[in-house]
């Protein structure tokens, strides 16, 4: 058995309070920078990947991101409607494969309420392989009816269940603590969908037809839709399209593609990523620094051990060497301790984000940063822990030891 | 094989000769502590130095030990000159040939008794369990292995250290004061238990004292002041 081991472990356990301590400040620095950029990463790579299966957006006048976020993401106020012979024009094209026009305006206690087609559910793979599928016991609605499909999330929150009915209120927002505009048209469950985790979770599906002509909604709403999703044959025609609306056109805007838009968005909050990294590395070097400051300021107490064990034949250098390594330990415990924080602050942050947009992000997804970051942590600890240790190489061992005689 | 043990015993464990070292005085004056013509301890012998305090026989006991450099001079431990070594190889030679009794023990109050022992034998050969238990159980603390030394009394951290010098299989024992934190009784107990364990390992022993009574025990005495000429000038 070497010396060192025994030396480190044996440091360690003396010290085991303050050990402990930076340990779990190392712990939360670590924590904190692998979340934030898992979640990062996470969020980018889930977003642009959730277009629900869709190309393109068509909307009316004004900003994409708007129209994406609106029609895909069921967030954010629509930019305006679009008249049913825009639809029907999108969707004779000959360059569109599918066009399903969504109509948006009410809610269910702050769950977005969407008139849409049955061919949202039958006709679009929302994943590459994955179709949309109800819950034992429950169908589609029928599109002449007042009926509705929840999302599994949806209904959860909502506490709906087959058979239940309801009545939409007006608009998108819900004030829980005031009076809310209550349509009186009954709808009732007609079917619970599987989870997708996707927005379409978050969503109460009714049929277009009874959003349109939904009692208190302006009649001219029967002739208008908020958005049409599109799946279109060939990318070149996303490309003429978006001549074709964009450029050529300026009543509608034709979204495309949907990841690119969505890209762009974490292009604008690109600072905000920036800004959070930066206060993790200061979080990670202050971490690092109190390694540093707790065993520089031990240090004085130590060096009589350290003292006798040069006595005993320790170099300078295993000396050196066990004070770094003692660093190297609290920054691997800390890291270690760190995954804990981790799955804590991701599993937190993915909870917000679901509950928020239902998009799910995979905590226990795999990246380098789960490595690099507490090999950088280790490193950097270690570094921390080599001006105590030039402390300790110097320790001068007769003085230490006893007075002169 | 009698004449063998002759040659042994009559063969050099310590060489000094022309020793010097002096300290910076606060008055920014050198101060010469130790000035050592010649001084020679043969294998397994045991001698005892008489000095008092202030005398320089610790700052003595820490040039041969290779913890204090000296200034000029030639220390050879086991036919090696100290002098011409790096200081790593002089760390891995006090390591290996070299024990020290401290006369405050010098435990390491955060180890418990094998593992002190144990560090006695970490930066030479390595640290061995079985050995550093071994040497506990002769200076009879076989039932105190695992307690911390504040756990011990004086004389039981006594033995720890003791065993702890004892543990790399010295060819030179230094003891500086080794019952100077005792009472009478543990006094001649700790001596005789440190001059037993040498002579069985067959190590020199050189021990510095002012007691007398710990000094009238050994055959070969000597004052410091007459070796050491710091001063005489």
């Amino acid at each position: 058995m070497r010396a060192l081991p025994l030396i480190l472990y044996r440091s360690l356990r003396q010290h085991a309070l303050s050990t402990l301590i930076t340990a779990g400040s190392i712990a939360l620095a670590s924590g904190l920078l692998m979340a934030v950029w898992m979640v990062k990463v996470q969020s980018q790579e889930t977003f642009v990947a959730t277009t629900t299966g869709f190309d393109a957006v068509l909307g009316a006048r004004g900003s994409k991101l708007q129209l994406v976020l609106n029609a895909i993401f069921d967030l954010e106020a629509s930019p305006g409607n679009l008249a049913w012979s825009d639809y029907l024009y999108i969707k004779r094209h000959p360059a569109v494969k599918t066009a399903i026009p969504i109509a948006v305006g009410d809610n269910l206690r702050g769950y977005r309420i969407v008139g849409t087609t049955n061919e949202l559910f039958t006709g679009v793979e929302y994943a590459p392989g994955r179709k949309f599928a109800v819950e034992a016991g429950g169908r589609l609605f029928d599109e002449g009816a007042r009926e509705a499909v929840i999302g599994s999330f949806a209904a959860r929150k909502l506490g709906l269940k087959l058979g239940d009915t309801f009545h939409p209120f007006h608009g998108l927002t819900f004030n829980a603590t005031g009076p809310n505009d209550q349509h009186p048209d009954l709808f009732t469950v007609a079917g619970i969908l599987k989870p997708t985790n996707t927005p379409v979770d978050r969503v109460v599906w009714i049929p277009l037809h009874a959003l349109q002509t939904m009692t208190g909604h302006d009649p001219k709403y029967a002739t208008e839709v908020s958005a049409v999703l599109i799946q279109l044959r060939a990318r070149s025609a996303g490309i003429m399209l978006d001549i074709l609306y964009n450029r050529q056109g300026n009543r509608l805007t034709f979204a495309y593609p949907v990841y690119a838009i969505i890209a762009e968005l974490f292009g604008r909050i690109a600072w905000f990523d920036r800004v959070l990294t930066l206060v993790s590395y200061l979080v990670g070097l202050v971490a690092a620094g109190s390694v540093l400051a707790s065993i520089y300021n031990s240090m004085s107490a130590r060096q009589r051990d350290l003292a006798i064990l040069r006595a005993l034949g320790a170099r300078r250098s295993t000396i050196f060497g066990a004070v770094v390594a003692e660093a190297a330990a609290i920054g691997v415990l800390g890291s270690a301790a760190g995954f804990g924080a981790y799955f804590a602050l991701v599993g937190f942050a993915a909870g917000v984000i679901r509950d928020q947009t239902g998009v799910v992000l995979d905590v226990f997804a795999g990246h380098p940063v789960l490595w690099i970051c507490p090999l950088a942590m280790v490193g950097l600890c270690a570094l921390g822990g080599m001006v105590p240790a030039f402390k300790a190489y110097r320790t001068p061992v007769a003085e230490t030891l006893s007075p002169l005689s | 094989m009698a004449k063998f043990a002759e040659t042994y015993l009559l063969c050099a464990v310590l060489s000094v000769t022309n020793l010097i070292k002096s300290f910076v005085s606060p008055d920014g004056g050198r101060v010469e502590i130790v000035n050592v013509p010649e001084f020679r301890l043969a294998a397994g012998e045991q001698f005892a130095l008489r000095g008092e305090s202030g005398s320089g026989k610790t700052t003595f006991l820490h040039l041969l030990a290779g913890i204090l450099a000296a200034d000029g001079g030639r220390i050879e431990i086991a036919g090696t000159d100290m002098a011409s070594l790096s200081e790593p190889r002089r760390d891995r030679l006090r390591a290996e040939k070299l024990g020290y009794i401290f006369q405050t023990f010098n435990l390491l109050q955060g180890y418990t008794a094998l593992e002190n022992v144990m560090l006695g034998l970490a930066f030479g050969t390595g640290a061995d369990r079985t050995r550093a238990g071994e040497l506990l159980a002769r200076v009879g603390l076989a039932g105190r292995l695992r307690h911390f030394p504040r756990q011990l009394s004086t004389g039981q951290q006594q033995r720890v250290a003791v065993a702890r010098a004892l543990a790399n299989r010295p060819r030179l024992v230094l003891a500086d004061e080794p019952t100077g934190n005792l009472d009478r009784k543990r006094s001649r107990e700790a001596l005789e238990l440190i001059r037993e364990v040498c002579r069985e390992s067959g190590a020199a022993l050189l021990l510095v004292s002012h007691d007398e009574e710990t000094l009238s025990q050994f055959d070969r005495v000597a004052d410091f002041t007459g070796i050491n000429r710091a001063g005489m000038a």
